[in-house]
């Protein structure tokens, strides 16, 4: 009941940011009307990333893999255990893998190291589908939903963490393919659209908090939960460059610059998107 | 005399002293902005490094596609702002690489070109590469009234021939832009066309009729 109450409030609290966030341009508002609609109708039952939330606690907790452990012992950065906060803190150097390690670097990491999966079957699916679930988006979901409201903290003040900041931020600007695209190429501007889809500006504060701190997001255009790899996977592939492998270097150090520049920002992760 | 002769003589040393000072104060800025070029460019290799371990290629999208030509490489290093030095060195090179059609006929079907507007497939590595590809003009341009949905990373190109004139320079400059943008203005957010094979020259050419034929929704 009371869970249901604050479920409500959450949705309408997300509604009201959201017909904020929307620029209202005369030509655009039939659109807009269209895609809110589209947001009452999916929030009416509240976030469905709350299905995602409630699977990946689950996976959480129960005994799995090989060991027949469960995750209760990964320590995401901040012990062994704690999840509550741990998102705001990633990506950060962990001195047992001596990496930089994102959340899903750092799941893959506990699945491997903790329950004994290997790495193929641990990155086995990383984003869901039509027939396949993906385990690391529902485990993203739960870890990510215990930072709700919580402000962005990235301290980049390891040696190794401030390098995968430099290179990360390398990357951003990196132009290739047929199309001579970089990030910076869509996303180093304030107000630039795509066709009626906004750009946030990744390098400057609010758009690059308010874009970092929204996901993962359920898509509603999609029917999926999406993790933050999953979202640079796609701008990679809409930027004509070959395939982002999954929880790779490139997408940490990409991943830290971009989580840094959002210092500051609260989450509000797992949203709810288009 | 004496006391003028100590005077202009330490007037002399100090005036030694200060270039000296200033002429290592010069060296050791030299010294500094050569190692942070150094440490830039130690840095600009590693990330290359770090990327091409971190991709896999997939469909027409081959991992070489992060290799960059110049001027990818200065764009990237200048975060698309180059001195004017630099950019005026891309522009000179593009140019050259700007090839106009031999039969001289810069102008297709303004009908087709506006389906290739339209179009935002092509080159990705979901895309069947059997298939032509877009231009995605409305992606960053608005183009005719009817069609709202457009974007703005470019600049508004409605009534583009009705403003500059019908005239053959105007359809050639609009040619050459499309075919390779970087001609023009150096690190601009418009891909090279013609230049990195998006669009066929027949393609080109019904696009430019899309700006410059009187009779397309462009100039009504
Ligand atoms: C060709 C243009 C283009 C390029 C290049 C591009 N993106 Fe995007 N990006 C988009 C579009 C369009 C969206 C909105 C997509 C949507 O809603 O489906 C987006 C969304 C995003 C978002 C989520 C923003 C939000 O508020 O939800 C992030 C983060 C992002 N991009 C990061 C990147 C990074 C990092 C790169 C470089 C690897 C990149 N993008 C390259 C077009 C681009
Ligand atoms: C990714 C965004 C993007 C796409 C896609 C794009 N352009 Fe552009 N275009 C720009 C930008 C940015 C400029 C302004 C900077 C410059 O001149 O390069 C521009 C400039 C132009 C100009 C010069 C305008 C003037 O005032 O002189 C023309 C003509 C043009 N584009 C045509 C096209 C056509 C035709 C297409 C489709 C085949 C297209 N563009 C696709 C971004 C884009």
């Amino acid at each position: 009941m009371c869970k249901h109450f604050f479920r409500g409030l959450r949705s309408a609290l997300t509604l009201a940011l959201m017909l904020v966030v929307v620029p209202a341009g005369a030509q655009t508002s039939e659109q807009t009307l269209k895609e809110i609609e589209r947001y009452r109708a999916a929030l009416a039952d509240g976030n469905p990333a709350e299905l995602w939330e409630a699977r990946g606690e689950d996976l959480w907790k129960q005994a799995r893999g090989p060991r027949m452990v469960a995750l209760d012992k990964c320590d995401l950065g901040l012990g062994a255990g704690i999840v509550n906060g741990a998102y705001a803190v990633l990506p950060k150097y962990f001195a047992d893998a001596d990496r930089v390690m994102d959340l899903e670097s750092r799941l893959v990491y506990c699945m491997v190291n903790l329950q004994g999966f290997t790495a193929e079957q641990a990155k086995k699916d990383p984003f869901g589908g039509p027939n396949k679930k993906s385990d690391i988006e529902a485990l993203v979901a739960f870890v990510t939903a215990a930072s709700r409201g919580m402000k962005m903290n990235v301290t980049a003040s390891h040696p190794k963490e401030q390098e995968y900041y430099e290179l990360g931020k390398k990357m951003f600007f990196h132009r290739g393919g047929p199309h001579d695209f970089s990030c910076a190429n869509c996303h180093g501007a304030d107000n630039q659209r795509i066709r009626l889809q906004d750009l946030p500006n990744l390098l400057k504060q609010p758009a690059a908090q308010s874009a970092y701190t929204s996901w993962p997001a359920y898509r509603v255009s999609q029917g999926e939960l999406r993790s933050f790899q999953w979202r640079l996977f796609d701008c990679f592939r809409q930027q004509r460059f070959p395939e982002l492998i999954f929880t790779s270097d490139a997408s940490v150090a990409l991943t830290m610059f971009l989580a840094k520049n959002a210092n500051g920002g609260v989450l509000s992760a797992p949203s709810i998107k288009r | 005399m004496k006391v003028r002769a100590g005077f202009v003589h330490s007037m002399g040393l100090m005036l030694i002293g200060g270039l000296v000072i200033s002429g290592c104060a010069a060296v050791a800025e030299q010294n500094d902005s050569a190692k942070n070029a150094a440490k830039d460019a130690a840095t600009t290799r590693a990330a290359f490094a770090m990327m091409q371990a971190s991709f896999k290629a997939r469909g027409q999208a081959s991992v070489d596609r992060l290799n960059q030509d110049e001027t990818q490489q200065l764009c990237s290093q200048y975060q698309d702002n180059p001195p004017k030095e630099i950019r005026e060195k891309i522009e000179a090179l593009n140019q050259k690489l700007t090839l106009f059609p031999a039969d001289g006929v810069l102008l297709g079907d303004w009908k087709e070109g506006e389906k290739i507007a339209q179009s935002g497939v092509g080159k990705q590595f979901t895309d069947n590469p059997e298939n032509a590809a877009g231009g995605n003009c409305y992606a960053c341009h608005q183009l005719t009234k009817a069609e709202v949905s457009y974007g703005n990373i470019g600049p508004s190109l409605y009534n583009f021939g009705k403003v500059r004139a019908y005239a053959p320079e105007i359809a050639k400059y609009a040619y050459g832009k499309i075919y390779n943008a970087e001609a023009y203005s150096a690190c601009s957010n418009m891909p090279r066309f013609g230049h990195s094979n998006i669009l066929t020259p027949q393609q080109i050419k019904h696009v430019v009729a899309l700006l410059m034929d009187p009779e397309s929704p462009v100039n009504k």
